[in-house]
C-alpha cells in the first residue's frame, strides 16, 4: 500500500539570505557596493575616527567655571591629568554679553531684546501671509522667549508690563484680522530706532509722520493731477517735511510733553546686536532698491538703462572692504563740509547698496527666465507699466529667483563681519580681538570661533532652509 | 491724398508730456538725467570744497614719492627706497598671486567634493553635505582668521627642530620634526619650503621699467611649445580616426611631448632645490612663506570650494537622466559617458555662476588685511594712503583697479563660456 505525503499548505517563505536583509544590505547598497565605494567608505570613517578622537576629550574636558584660562587649563590637568586637553568655555560664561550686545549697558539690555522679540512679530505677517497657525506658533513662542530673557535681563517693571500688553495684544490681533498685523510692521522701523538708539520718542513719530504726509498729498492730489506728479508731489512735500519741519516739531513736542529713553552712542554697540542691526536694515532696503534697479536695467530707456547697469557693474566689480572704507573715509569728501552722521548709519547705506547691485542681477535672471508671453499678454489686457509689474511680471520672477534671492541676503549677513575693517565691534574680529587682548584669555582661539561660527550658522542656515518652505509653499506648477 | 490731409494736424501741448506714451519716457529720462547730472555736481562741488577746505589739491604725485615701508612678501624687487608705485605694484601682484592659486584649488577641491556629493555612497554624501553647509553658512572671516591663528599659534617653534649634541646621545627626537621628507618646515614665523634653483640660470634683463627673468621666460616657452605640438599630434590623431576609423594609440607620445622637453630643460640648466637648513635659532635657505598668505589661501580655498561644489552639482543635476540612458544604449562605457555626454553639458550650466565665483574669491582677497597681508588693499588702500593722507586718490586708483581686474577676468571667462556653449542653428 503507497502512501502519499503531500502539503496541504503552502510553507511559509524563507527569510532573505543574510546579505539580503536589514542593515547588511543596507551597508552593501549604500557604502559597499563597488572597491572604489569601499575605499571611500574607509577613508571616510578613518577621517572621523582622526577627528572624534582629537577632539573629543577636548569637549568633554570642557571647563565652565573659571577666572582666567589658566586656571582652566589648571583645572583640566587635575581632573583629566596631565596633556590633556579640555575646552574652556568660562570665557564664553564671563564674555558672552560682548558677544551679544557689544557695550550696550546692561541695565538696558531689554530694549534689544524686546527690539528682537518685536522684529519677529513684525516680520510675522510677511513670513507666514495669511496662515493663522504658524503665525499663533510663532507669537507663543516669541511670547515664551520675551517672557524668559526679560526676566533674566532684569528689565524694568514697566517696561516689562508694555511689552507684554504689546505682544498680547499683537497675538490677539493676528487671529482676529491677521492682515491688519502689516501696520506694525509698516511702523516697526522707528520703533526698534527708538528702542535701539533711545532718545526722544517724538524723533521717530515726527518722521514717520512724513510718510503720512506723502501718503496724504498723494491721496488728495492724484484726482485732481494725476498719478505720476501727485507722487511727485507727495514726494516733495515729505523731503520738504524731513529737511526743514522736523526737527523743530519733534523739539517743540519733547518740551511739551517730554518722553524718552536714555539715548544710547553707536560706539557702544557691537557683537551680535550691531550684526543683525546692520544685517536686517540690509536686506530689508536692498530688496526693493534691488528690484527698481533690476527693471531699470531691463528698461527701453536708454538713460535709465545705462545708470543702472553702470551702477550694478561699479558695485559688483569692487570689493565690499573698498565700499565700506568710503562709508569711514571718502563720505566726509563726498557730503557738504561740516556733516557728520552716524558710522553705523553710512555703513547701512554702503551694504544696502552693494546687495542691491546684487539683487538687482538676481531678480534680472528671474524677469529673464519669464517667457515672453507673460509681457505680451499683460500688454495685452491693457495694464500700464507699474500695474503690470505688481501683479503679473514681477509675482512670477521673484517666486522664480527666491533660493538665489535668500543666498544673497545670507551672504550680506554674513558680511555684516567686515564692519570690524573700519572699527565698529563686529562679533568676529571686533569682540574676539577684545577678549583676546585680555591678560586672562591671552591664547584662547577656538572657543571664541566655534561660539561665533554656530550663531551664524544657526542664523544662515535658518534662513536657507525657510526659502526652501517657501519655495515649496509658491510652487504651483505640476511638474 | 484727401484723408491724409484730412487728419488734424496733432497739435503738441505740454501735458503730453507726462500723459502721451510717446512722449512721456523722453520726460522720464530728461528728469533723470537731469537729477543725476545734479547729484554729480553737488557731489563734485562738495568734494571741491571739502579738499579746499584741508588745504588738499587732486593730484597722484603722491604715487613716484618714497614709500619707506617694507612689505614681507614682494615677488618683484622692493625696499622701502622704492616708491608708492612700486608698492602699488608689488600689492597688486600679491593679491592677483593668491587669487590665482586660491581659484585653482577651489576649482579641483570644489568639483571633488561636487562630484563625490552625488555619490550613492551614503556616508560621504553626507560628508560632503556637511563639509558644504558649514562653509557656506559661517563667514569668510571667521575662517581666514581662525586658519591664520592655528598656523601662528600652535605651530612649533624654529627652535624645537633642533638636534642637541645630548638628544642624538640619547636617541630622542626633536619637539617637531620637518614634513614631506624633511624639505618644509611649519614653525610659528612661516612655512619655509624648498627654493627651486639654477646653477646655470639664463640670469635676467633689466628694461627699466620691468626686470625680465630669462629663465622663467625660457620654461614658459618651453611649455608652451609642448603643449602646441601636443594639441598638433592629437589633432592627427583625430583627422587619422575620422579618415579611418581608427585612432592610433598617442598617450605615450604625449607623455614625451609634454614632460621631455621640460625635463631637459631643467637638467640643462641645472636645476636643483634649496631645502631650508637650521641654523641658530631660525632656517636659512628656502622660501619662507608667512603665514597670512597660507591662511588667507586656505581660508578662500575652503570657502570657494563650498560654493563652487554646490554649483558642479547643481550643473551635473541639470542634465537630464535620458541623456545619460542614451549614452549606455549607444554602449558607451560610464568614464566615456561622463566625458563625451554629460560634462560638455554639465559644463554650459556650470561656467556662468563658476566665473562669478571667481570674482568674487578676487575680491574676497581683500579681506586679507584681517592677517596683515600685504596685498593692494593693504599697500595702496592700507599703508600708502595713510602715510600720505590721500584717501581720495587711494580710494579712487584702489576701485578702478579691483573693477579693472574683475572686467578682464569676466571677459576672458566669458570668451571660454561662449567656445563651449550650444552653437545656436
Amino acid at each position: 500500500m503507497d502512501q502519499h505525503f503531500s502539503r496541504s499548505e503552502m510553507l511559509p517563505p524563507l527569510a532573505p539570505p543574510i546579505t539580503e536583509r536589514g542593515a547588511v544590505k543596507w551597508m552593501r547598497e549604500n557604502l559597499f557596493s563597488s572597491p572604489l565605494n569601499a575605499i571611500l567608505t574607509l577613508l571616510g570613517l578613518a577621517a572621523i575616527y582622526a577627528l572624534v578622537a582629537a577632539s573629543l576629550p577636548w569637549w568633554l574636558n570642557s571647563v565652565w567655571n573659571a577666572e582666567s584660562l589658566g586656571q582652566c587649563r589648571a583645572i583640566v590637568a587635575e581632573t583629566a591629568g596631565e596633556g590633556a586637553t579640555g575646552a574652556c568655555w568660562a570665557m564664553i560664561r564671563e564674555r558672552w554679553h560682548q558677544f551679544l550686545f557689544g557695550f550696550y549697558p546692561p541695565d538696558q539690555w531689554w530694549r534689544p531684546i524686546l527690539a528682537l522679540g518685536l522684529l519677529f512679530v513684525a516680520l510675522a505677517p510677511v513670513l507666514f501671509a495669511g496662515q493663522k497657525r504658524n503665525m499663533a506658533f510663532l507669537l507663543g513662542g516669541i511670547a515664551v522667549y520675551l517672557v524668559v530673557t526679560l526676566t533674566l535681563a532684569e528689565t524694568p517693571a514697566a517696561a516689562f508690563a508694555l511689552a507684554v500688553a504689546l505682544v498680547l495684544g499683537l497675538t490677539a490681533l493676528s487671529q482676529v484680522q491677521p492682515g491688519r498685523l502689516l501696520w506694525f510692521t509698516a511702523i516697526y522701523p522707528a520703533l526698534c530706532f527708538w528702542l535701539l538708539w533711545g532718545g526722544t520718542v517724538w524723533a521717530p513719530i515726527v518722521a514717520m509722520a512724513g510718510f503720512v504726509l506723502l501718503y496724504l498729498v498723494f491721496r488728495f492730489a492724484a484726482p485732481v493731477i494725476g498719478l505720476t506728479p501727485a507722487a511727485g508731489a507727495g514726494i516733495v512735500a515729505a523731503v520738504l517735511w524731513w529737511l526743514y519741519l522736523q526737527g523743530p516739531v519733534s523739539g517743540l513736542l519733547q518740551g511739551a510733553l517730554p518722553f524718552g529713553l536714555r539715548a544710547i552712542n553707536s560706539d557702544l554697540f557691537g557683537g551680535f546686536l550691531l550684526a543683525i542691526v546692520i544685517g536686517v536694515t540690509g536686506i530689508a532696503f536692498s530688496l526693493p532698491i534691488g528690484i527698481l534697479l533690476a527693471l531699470g536695467r531691463q528698461s527701453d530707456m536708454l538713460i535709465v538703462k545705462t545708470l543702472s547697469v553702470g551702477f550694478i557693474e561699479f558695485v559688483r566689480g569692487v570689493p565690499l572692504i573698498t565700499l565700506l572704507f568710503t562709508a569711514s573715509l571718502l563720505l566726509q569728501y563726498f557730503l557738504p563740509p561740516g556733516t557728520n552722521f552716524d558710522i553705523i548709519l553710512r555703513v547701512i547705506i554702503l551694504v544696502t547698496f552693494f546687495a542691491a547691485a546684487y539683487l538687482a542681477e538676481v531678480i534680472r535672471g528671474g524677469l529673464a527666465a519669464l517667457p515672453r508671453g507673460q509681457y505680451e499678454a499683460a500688454d495685452a489686457l491693457g495694464l500700464d507699466y507699474w500695474r503690470a509689474q505688481r501683479l503679473i511680471i514681477l509675482p512670477q520672477a521673484l517666486k522664480v529667483s527666491i533660493p538665489a534671492i535668500v543666498s544673497t541676503f545670507i551672504g550680506l549677513f554674513k558680511d555684516t563681519t567686515l564692519v570690524a575693517f573700519v572699527g565698529l565691534m563686529d562679533p568676529l574680529k571686533g569682540v574676539t580681538q577684545i577678549v583676546r587682548a585680555d591678560i586672562d584669555w591671552k591664547g584662547i582661539y577656538w572657543e571664541p570661533y566655534i561660539f561665533v561660527g554656530a550663531i551664524f550658522f544657526i542664523i544662515c542656515f535658518g534662513m536657507s532652509r525657510y526659502s526652501m518652505y517657501l519655495e515649496k509653499k509658491l510652487k504651483t506648477d505640476h511638474r | 491724398m484727401a484723408m491724409a490731409t484730412d487728419v488734424p494736424k496733432d497739435s503738441f501741448r505740454l501735458s503730453m508730456l507726462v500723459y502721451d506714451t510717446r512722449y512721456r519716457s523722453y520726460t522720464i529720462q530728461i528728469v533723470v538725467l537731469l537729477l543725476f547730472a545734479m547729484a554729480v555736481a553737488w557731489l563734485l562741488n562738495n568734494t571741491a570744497q571739502n579738499l579746499a577746505a584741508r588745504g588738499k589739491e587732486f593730484n597722484f604725485a603722491f604715487l613716484w614719492q618714497r614709500a619707506g615701508y617694507d612689505i614681507g612678501q614682494q615677488l618683484i624687487p622692493y625696499t622701502n627706497d622704492s616708491t608708492h608705485f612700486r608698492a602699488l605694484l608689488v600689492g597688486l601682484i600679491n593679491t592677483l598671486v593668491v587669487a590665482f592659486w586660491g581659484c585653482i584649488f577651489a576649482t579641483i577641491l570644489g568639483v571633488i567634493v561636487g562630484v563625490l556629493r552625488l555619490s550613492h555612497n551614503w556616508l560621504i554624501s553626507r560628508m560632503m553635505t556637511v563639509y558644504v553647509e558649514t562653509f557656506r553658512n559661517i563667514p569668510l572671516l571667521l575662517w581666514i582668521l581662525l586658519s591664520y591663528v592655528i598656523l601662528s599659534e600652535t605651530t612649533p617653534q624654529p627652535r624645537d627642530f633642533r638636534v642637541t649634541d645630548e638628544m642624538a646621545a640619547a636617541g630622542e627626537a626633536p619637539a617637531a620634526s620637518m614634513i614631506f621628507f624633511d624639505t618644509v618646515a611649519v614653525t610659528n614665523r612661516g612655512t619655509n619650503v624648498p627654493a627651486p634653483l639654477f646653477e646655470r640660470g639664463l640670469g635676467s634683463v633689466d628694461l627699466g621699467f620691468v626686470t625680465l627673468n630669462l629663465t622663467l621666460l625660457a620654461a614658459l616657452a618651453v611649455v608652451a611649445g609642448s603643449f602646441w605640438v601636443n594639441h598638433r599630434l592629437v589633432a592627427a590623431a583625430r583627422a587619422q580616426q575620422e579618415a579611418t576609423g581608427v585612432r592610433p594609440a598617442t598617450w605615450w607620445k604625449s607623455i614625451l611631448i609634454l614632460f621631455g622637453p621640460f625635463i631637459a630643460l631643467m637638467a640643462a640648466l641645472g636645476f636643483h632645490l634649496e631645502v631650508p637648513e637650521l641654523k641658530g635659532f631660525n632656517f636659512t635657505g628656502g622660501i619662507l612663506v608667512a603665514h597670512s598668505f597660507t591662511a588667507l589661501l586656505i581660508a578662500l580655498t575652503l570657502y570657494t570650494a563650498a560654493f563652487i561644489a554646490e554649483i558642479v552639482r547643481a550643473g551635473i543635476q541639470a542634465i537630464s537622466r535620458g541623456q545619460s540612458e542614451a549614452a549606455f544604449a549607444l554602449g558607451l562605457r560610464p568614464n566615456r559617458t561622463t566625458r563625451l555626454i554629460i560634462l560638455p553639458q554639465a559644463l554650459r550650466v556650470i561656467i556662468p555662476p563658476l566665473i562669478s565665483q571667481y570674482l568674487n574669491l578676487t575680491k574676497n582677497t581683500s579681506l586679507g588685511i584681517a592677517v596683515s597681508y600685504l596685498d593692494l588693499r593693504g599697500t595702496l588702500g592700507g599703508i600708502s594712503l595713510n602715510q600720505t593722507g590721500r584717501e581720495l586718490e587711494c580710494m579712487l586708483l584702489m576701485m578702478l583697479i579691483y573693477l579693472t581686474i574683475s572686467l578682464i577676468i569676466s571677459a576672458a571667462m566669458n570668451l571660454y563660456n561662449r567656445s563651449v556653449q550650444l552653437k545656436a542653428r
